[in-house]
């Protein structure tokens, strides 16, 4: 090129450059959302006129869909001059959309917000959610919800820890991984139901002794992984150490020897073919389904497979909450993903309004009849099954007796990266349990560092 | 142009194109590149970084093997199809099989099917019970069925030669086309001279092939560097620990998940560098001076 050819070129690429060249973000708001007063609240939804609220939801699996599909139809009989817009999306989509949605400007009203400090506490800190304490007062949630499911949704202007500062959503359903088995089999051993780590151990023993698959695992997505060590990580640690842990606060550390425990305890069912051959290679679909057709006798797993497990196995499948040594029980466990407003709402009130309704006991009641974990007011529905009875008073159990713990990927923004893939790899014999939590301890160092 | 008009109008003439192309393509790219100089969530304001995204990637265990793993690919997705499209290719034109058309579609049927189709079926075909585990069981070769996609060490193999599998399909009908420019007085001459095979591929098929084998190795070469869906799917977060990552991978997880736009912009730019870099060496040598 001659000298003025390039000249030319690079004045447009300069042009270029500066159509772009602001600093990125500094076309979004960065004044925090205000917030709402309960006075300042109208609780009802009728005297708002017409308007059309966007709803973006991740209740997509069969039961899901269908409670929510009726809640919403309920909701549109009773307010007519409210249309709902909604834009369901799998769990892994919405995440992705999500950040782009939230910044841009046509925000969707409500939506499903993952608690986590990567989703939640990034848009807190961002201010791109409706602070709902106000709300919270007006419509009488901290009656109605525990504190410690409350607290799974709350978030300093900081974004950072999770469970303190104001309220952010409001779940409609629970979450608990505990421990599905099939019933014919552990008759055929000469087993009950284990309650006690022993006779968990006992359980697992015999069930090798008989040829069986002790417990059903199958990590190829490495989801199944981490909710297996919260599984053995409840055994050793106290729920508050293992509240810390997962959200990444000051006091405990990964070194300590209670998570050493439950890394060496992961590691010898590993060794002692305690899991499915192949695990590292089977997809967790394929692992529930393999449980549900008899191959198996325990399978760790949250109470999400609930109606997929009720579907295909009948009466023949039961669940019990891990074992417990002594004191009280710890599970892994907390809320599905909280219904949060978006500070772009343009309707805050219909929206909370439209929370408070798919939250009330009739929203539970329609979780409950869809095979759904409701939750609050689990105990008081009336399952027509046995699993749906277990479950349901499993929950109510573990969180009025303040045993829930959170999953273990609140801590920091790769947290839930971090932890399944070094659960992989020291299940597979990539790092001693020694360097394994010396990688978790060193994600939580990064994030502290501040980056 | 026709003669007597002005060269400037001429430009008018690619300037809707231009424009097309600088709004979705050249501004993107280079918004991306202004990105890549921030530190940003996506959310808040950025903050200025300089070239430290850039630096961090070769700091990083994580991405060094990243862009290490699209490498290895580049063997699988883009030497094997070439070598494999090469034989199979001559092989077909050769032997005059019957039903050449028949053949042609089954090898190139794998372009036409979506990745994450591919990618599900082939997942189950390696699942540790999976079809093929089975057939080597089967065969008395006990020894070799592995966990493929769930071991570090056959992960990423696995995956290649899934690669492999898609893009021979398009070698073999590249090269056939190729093939079947070639005058016929040519392999005549060849054989008369008393060529045997192998000397007339090289002799003959090899230099007249020599422009489709850079169109190939260009088409493969790029798709290999950019492999995502194979990856994002049949050993999904990358695989076991981070056998399978790849650049593409960790553009998409820092983007939309981890929050760390400015980084995975940096990854971006670094690997369409990497492409236009590749391409050209490609070009020059494969495809010589037209």
């Amino acid at each position: 090129m001659t000298g003025s050819r390039w000249r030319s070129a690079l004045a447009a690429v300069t042009a270029l450059v500066a159509l772009a060249g602001c600093v990125p973000g500094s076309n979004l708001p960065n004044t925090r959302p205000s917030d709402r007063q309960a006075r300042d609240i109208r609780t009802d939804p009728a005297s708002l006129g017409e308007l059309t609220l966007t709803v973006w939801d991740q209740e997509v699996r069969g039961g899901q869909d269908k409670q929510m599909t009726a809640l919403n139809a309920e909701f549109q009989r009773k307010y007519p001059n409210i249309t709902i817009n909604r834009v369901p999306r799998s769990f892994d989509d919405l995440r992705n959309t999500t950040r782009l949605g939230l910044t841009s400007v046509q925000a969707p009203d409500v939506v499903q917000v993952n608690n986590g400090r990567q989703d939640m506490g990034a848009f807190v800190k961002a201010g791109l959610l409706q602070p709902l304490d106000g709300y919270a007062e007006a419509y009488r949630w901290q009656q109605r919800f525990p504190d410690s499911v409350l607290r799974l949704a709350r978030y300093p202007n900081s974004g950072n820890p999770l469970g303190e500062g104001k309220l952010y959503g409001l779940p409609q359903g629970g979450e608990l991984v505990g421990v599905f088995y099939n019933k014919e089999k552990l008759a055929r051993l000469g087993i009950s139901p284990p309650r006690t780590w022993a006779e968990f151990n006992t359980a697992l023993r015999k069930a090798k002794d008989a040829r069986e698959v002790p417990i059903q695992f199958g990590n190829l997505e490495k989801s199944a992984g981490i909710h297996l060590f919260g599984f053995a990580l409840n055994r050793f640690a106290p729920t508050e150490d293992v509240f810390k842990l997962a959200t990444g606060r000051q006091g405990v550390f990964w070194s300590d020897t209670n998570p050493r425990s439950a890394a060496e305890l992961l590691v010898g069912w590993a060794d002692q073919g305690m899991l499915t051959p192949g695990f590292s290679g089977l997809g967790s679909d394929a692992a529930w389904r393999e449980f549900a057709e008899g191959k198996g006798v325990f399978l760790v797993s949250g109470t999400w497979l609930m109606a997929d497990l009720e579907a295909a196995m009948g009466d023949g499948v039961g669940f019990g909450l891990p074992p417990i040594d002594s004191g009280k029980v710890a599970v892994t466990g907390g809320t599905s993903v909280p219904f949060a407003v978006s500070a772009r709402s343009k309707n805050p009130d219909a929206a909370a309004a439209y929370i408070d309704f798919v939250t009330s006991s009739r929203g539970m009641a329609l979780m409950a009849e869809h095979a759904n974990l409701p939750v609050v007011e689990a105990a008081s529905q009336r399952p027509p099954t046995a699993l749906r009875a277990e479950v349901f008073s499993s929950w109510a159990h573990a969180s009025e007796t303040g045993g829930l713990v959170p999953f273990l990927d609140y801590a920091t923004p790769t947290a839930y990266d971090t932890v399944t893939s070094v659960v992989e790899q020291l299940l597979a014999k990539g790092l001693s349990p020694q360097e394994f939590l010396a990688k978790l301890q060193a994600d939580v160092d990064a994030s502290r560092a501040g980056r | 142009m026709p003669a007597g008009e002005p060269r400037r109008v001429g430009y008018l003439y690619v300037v809707p194109a231009l424009a097309v192309y600088g709004a979705f393509l050249l501004f993107p790219l280079l918004h991306s590149a202004w990105i890549s100089l921030f530190e940003w969530d996506g959310l808040t304001l950025g903050t200025w970084a300089g070239l430290d995204n850039y630096l961090t990637l070769f700091a990083e265990d994580g991405l060094r093997s990243a862009f290490g793993h699209a490498l290895v690919l580049i063997l699988f997705f883009a030497v094997l199809p070439v070598i494999l499209g090469l034989v199979l290719a001559s092989a077909l034109h050769r032997s005059r099989v019957r039903g050449l058309a028949f053949f042609r579609t089954v090898v190139f049927l794998p372009q036409v099917v979506a990745m994450v189709v591919v990618a599900v079926a082939w997942q189950q075909i390696l699942a540790p019970d999976g079809p093929l585990n089975a057939a080597l069981r089967a065969v008395g070769l006990d020894a070799l069925a592995h966990n493929w996609l769930g071991e570090e060490s056959t992960a990423l193999i696995a995956v290649g030669l899934v690669g492999t599998w898609v893009q021979t399909g398009l070698t073999v009908v590249l090269f056939l086309a190729g093939i079947g420019r070639i005058s016929g007085e040519l392999y005549e001459a060849a054989r008369l001279d008393g060529a045997g095979v192998f000397r007339e591929f090289r002799s003959v098929t090899l230099p007249a092939l020599r422009p489709d084998i850079a169109v190939a190795l260009t088409l493969t070469v790029i798709a290999s560097l950019r492999t995502f869906d194979l990856v994002y799917v049949m050993t999904p977060l990358g695989g076991p620990g981070e056998s399978t990552t790849v650049p593409a991978y960790e553009i998409y997880y820092r983007a939309f998940q981890a929050g760390q736009v400015g980084s995975a912009a940096a990854i971006g730019v670094t690997l369409t560098a990497l492409v236009f870099a590749l391409s050209a060496v490609v070009l020059r040598v494969a495809g010589g001076r037209r």
